[in-house]
This record gives C-alpha cells, sequence and structure tokens, in this order.
C-alpha cells in the first residue's frame, strides 16, 4: 500500500537522517529512486522548492513527494513519517539530556556519523551532478555548457553567502533567459 | 493568557512560517520568541538543545520544537509545538506542488527548473563546504569520509549501511584511542 510505503521509508530517512539539513540527501536520492517516485531532475526541482518555501528542508521535501506521489494524504503520511523519529527521540533523551549530550557513547559514534555524512552528500552531488548536467553521456552540448556556467556563477555566489532564495532566482533567469536563446 | 498548548501551536507556527532553508536558520528566531519573549527556555538551554539535535535524528526545527514543547507543556505541549513548527511548510507545499502541476508544461516554467537545478547543485556544494570546515581535521575524518563516499559511489553500498558502520567505526575508534582530541 503506497501510503504505508510512504510512511515507512520517510520514517527509515528521519531516523537515520543525523546532523541535519542536507544529511537527509543521500538518503532520500537512494530510497526515491529505489520506489520510483521521482527522476533525479524532478528530486533536485524538489530540493529548490523546499529550499525557497518556509520550513525545515526534511518536512517540505517529504510533504513534496508524498503529495505527488499520493495526494493530500501521501503528504500527511511522508510528512507524519520524516517527523516522527525525532519527534520520539527528543521525547525520550528530554528527561535525561544531561547524560545522553555528555555520553561517551554517543560522542564516539558521532565521531563516525559525521564524517559518513560528509562523504555520503559528496556522493550524492556528484551522482545527481551527473545525471542533471550529462544527462546523454559526457557530450557536451550548449545546454550543458550553460548548465556548467549557472552552476559556477551560483556557486561563487554561494560562497560570498549570498542569499539561497537569491540564487535560485537567479539561476531561473539566467535557464529562461538561455533557454529560448538556444532553444532547448 | 492564551493556554499553553495553544500558545505553543502559535508561537511555532509562526517559527515555522518565517525561516526559509530550515535549520541554523530557525535557531534566532526560536531565541528570539522561546527564549526572549516567552522565557520558555534559557539560551543556555537553547544551547543543549542544539548540542542534542546534533546527534539526534531528524531536522534541528523539529528538535527544537518538541523538546521546548515537552518542557513547557509535557507530551501535549510537545505535540502542539511539533505540528505548529510543521504545519506552515505543509500547507504551502501542497499548493505549491499543486500549483507546479497546473504550471509545469509551459517552457518558460521548463526553462526556469532547468536553469535553477544547477543552481541547486552549488547549493548543496555549500553545505556539503560549510559541514566540512566545521569537521574534525585529522586523518582518521578524512578517511571514513573518503570511504564512505567510495562506498556509495562505486560499490552502491546503502547509506543506512554507510552511517551505521561508521557510528560503530567511532565507538570502537574511541575505545582503541582513547582520547583522540
Amino acid at each position: 500500500m503506497i501510503y504505508l510505503e510512504l510512511f515507512l521509508t520517510f520514517f527509515k530517512i528521519g531516523l537515520f537522517t543525523l546532523g541535519g539539513g542536507y544529511a537527509m540527501l543521500p538518503l532520500i536520492r537512494e530510497e526515491v529512486a529505489l520506489h520510483g517516485w521521482a527522476s533525479a531532475e524532478e528530486l533536485i526541482n524538489f530540493i529548490a522548492v523546499s529550499e525557497s518555501t518556509p520550513g525545515p528542508f526534511a518536512v517540505n521535501i517529504a510533504t513534496f513527494i508524498g503529495r505527488t506521489t499520493a495526494g493530500i494524504p501521501g503528504a500527511l503520511c511522508a510528512t507524519l513519517g520524516v517527523v516522527l523519529p525525532s519527534f520520539i527521540v527528543i521525547l525520550i533523551v528530554s528527561k535525561l539530556y544531561d547524560k545522553f549530550r555528555k555520553s561517551k557513547l554517543v560522542q564516539g559514534a558521532m565521531s563516525g556519523v559525521k564524517p559518513a555524512v560528509i562523504g555520503l552528500i559528496a556522493a550524492a552531488l556528484i551522482s545527481l551532478g551527473k545525471q542533471v548536467m550529462f544527462p546523454d553521456g559526457y557530450f557536451v552540448s550548449a545546454a550543458t555548457f550553460v548548465s556548467i556556467l549557472i552552476f559556477i556563477v551560483t556557486a561563487v555566489l554561494a560562497f560570498l553567502k549570498k542569499n539561497p532564495i537569491l540564487l535560485i532566482g537567479i539561476s531561473a533567469v539566467a535557464g529562461i533567459v538561455a533557454g529560448y536563446a538556444i532553444g532547448l | 493568557m492564551r493556554s499553553a498548548p495553544a500558545d505553543l501551536f502559535l508561537t511555532f507556527a509562526k517559527i515555522g512560517l518565517f525561516t526559509f532553508g530550515g535549520g541554523y536558520a530557525m535557531l534566532p528566531l526560536i531565541e528570539k520568541e522561546a527564549v526572549d519573549n516567552k522565557k520558555w527556555i534559557t539560551d543556555n538551554e537553547l544551547l543543549d538543545v542544539v548540542a542534542i539535535a546534533e546527534s539526534t535524528p531528524g531536522p534541528i526545527a523539529i528538535n527544537a520544537a518538541t523538546f521546548i514543547g515537552k518542557k513547557v507543556g509535557g507530551f501535549i505541549g510537545a505535540l502542539c509545538a511539533t505540528i505548529g513548527v510543521v504545519l506552515p511548510s505543509f500547507i504551502i507545499i501542497v499548493a505549491v506542488s499543486y500549483f507546479l502541476e497546473a504550471f509545469q508544461h509551459l517552457k518558460i516554467i521548463r526553462y526556469a527548473f532547468w536553469g535553477i537545478r544547477a543552481g541547486v547543485l552549488a547549493l548543496i556544494l555549500m553545505a556539503l563546504w560549510s559541514l566540512f570546515k566545521k569537521s574534525r581535521k585529522d586523518i582518521f575524518t578524512y578517511l571514513l569520509m573518503a570511504a564512505s563516499g567510495v562506498a556509495v559511489l562505486f560499490f552502491n553500498v546503502n547509506a543506512i549501511i554507510v552511517i551505521s558502520v561508521c557510528a560503530v567505526i567511532g565507538i570502537a575508534a574511541l575505545r582503541v584511542g582513547g582520547k583522540r582530541e
């Protein structure tokens, strides 16, 4: 059943998203491809929408994928799934949080998880980048060239700490201008 | 005065509605509302929440809402604060998804998203860079980063397995190496 599948998948994603924000990207990429819920391109479109709307990224993307896969009930199931693990864990931890914070076991585990998350995000970035920028193998078309140009310009702006919404706006305008200019 | 659960719900709905990008972007607003205005928690407790959020699953916004809600109003309080912080984005995303479906066939929208996709890759790169900057600078950390990336990229290892194995390695290294700091 699709609702249960959405709930369980996003519960799993919520449970293993340690380190917040983009830490969930590798998991989402894997699951979404596995279930055929979205292509690489659609996933990146979702990320853009999640970045330019209010609220936590994880919740936004769960709602979006749930909604497009199985309507509003699907959105509810996916969102509930992604939120529930943190809700339960915090309820448990809030009682003994001083102990938890100073726990050697937790610190040790996180000293392994943090680098893993960085490696995983890097891998997700490489594989999404490959699919989005080089959809036809490594043949460099005009479209690929423009994509790379937009990527470089926005990357520089991102390093200059410009607002993500501004970056998305700029790349949208660049996409529209280039799209009509080279007639994609 | 409003009842505690209603107050928690409305305050966190406001926090959810006015923070873009999530994560640490929410902290200043949570500080203003929960620490300065409502005095639900102290600044030190907020720092504790952040520390806990970093080593517990899920988005920091949810963790903070659940934690503060629990402290102020028990289980019902936690429920109200968490639903509050999630609800605005839920409604907005559902609306946006219908809007996009209605207009996605338009050429101009397709071109816009084509450009946006390149920009989003840059945003991910930036997120990666800031995580990397914050990470520990030692050979153990670099090795785990490289091994995790390679495992997924070249050997199709499941991300959850990578995370679990690295957690165990982290614990084992603590036992073997003692103080690695």
